[in-house]
């Protein structure tokens, strides 16, 4: 089975998730397969990590399967504005 | 954890040992379809089995490979950061040597990906949650919780003293 593309789960999340911003990075170097995604999105206000970390691999339930593995950064928008606006 | 997540976990779990999980989950179709070994009360991947082992101890890890040798990126981060807080006394599984475990890790807890990490019988994530703890200090905090002093709390005390 192919795995997916990094543009294939970069639409699933933004539609499922309404999010604001999404990156999908391919991490090969790690193991193949691998993506490390940035997820921003206002459904996750007040979830802890753990629960928007599910909330993502629901969003991805089909894509999992062809996937070996997943890192996430889940924020809200306000958690976003606030790095950016720190770091620039 | 909310106390809406802990409910629902308790919830599920005794349950789960009243026997209403059904056919043992190594019997489900799982990653490489191997059969089950004989013997009573369901195979390794079955929910009870993965329930005794996640209590087994109060740090469990599931993993690619072993501590000495992990056989994963994410599995050896977990490895590695365990080992900063000085935690080198706990439960490692490697999944690799169990297909029924595998795929029963991965239904116990509705993760889909290894390492799995438990503190206290609980699943708290995977790699990448473990390691925003380390760095945000939640970790040497659960680990307090489980009576374990994190070495780095050590760490910082010798830089102050110095």
């Amino acid at each position: 089975m192919e795995p997916p593309t990094a543009e294939e789960l970069r639409e699933r999340l933004r539609e499922r998730l309404q999010a604001e911003h999404v990156e999908v990075q391919d991490s090969p170097q790690l193991c193949p397969g691998s993506f490390r995604v940035l997820v921003v999105s206002g459904t996750f206000r007040g979830l802890k990590t753990l629960q928007r970390h599910r909330l993502d691999n629901e969003a991805l339930k089909e894509e999992l399967g062809r996937i070996h593995a997943l890192e996430q950064r889940t924020l809200t928008p306000e958690q976003w504005e606030a790095e950016r606006g720190s770091s620039a | 954890m909310s106390a809406a997540v802990r409910a629902a976990w308790r919830i599920g779990a005794a349950a789960a040992l009243r026997g209403r999980a059904g056919r043992p989950l190594s019997q489900a179709a799982g990653d490489g379809g191997e059969a089950e070994g004989g013997g009573g009360g369901g195979g390794s991947g079955s929910r009870e089995a993965v329930e005794r082992l996640v209590r087994e101890h109060p740090v469990v890890v599931f993993m690619k490979g072993s501590p000495a040798q992990p056989l994963c990126g994410f599995s050896n981060a977990v490895v590695q950061i365990l080992r900063l807080h000085g935690v080198e006394d706990y439960r490692a599984h490697d999944v690799l040597q169990d297909p029924d475990l595998r795929q029963g890790i991965k239904n116990y807890s509705n993760w889909p990906t290894i390492p799995q990490v438990y503190l206290n019988g609980e699943f708290v994530g995977g790699c990448d949650i473990l390691l925003q703890m380390h760095q945000n200090g939640d970790l040497v905090e659960e680990l307090k919780k489980l009576g374990i002093r994190s070495a780095l709390l050590d760490a910082e005390k010798d830089q102050e003293k110095k």
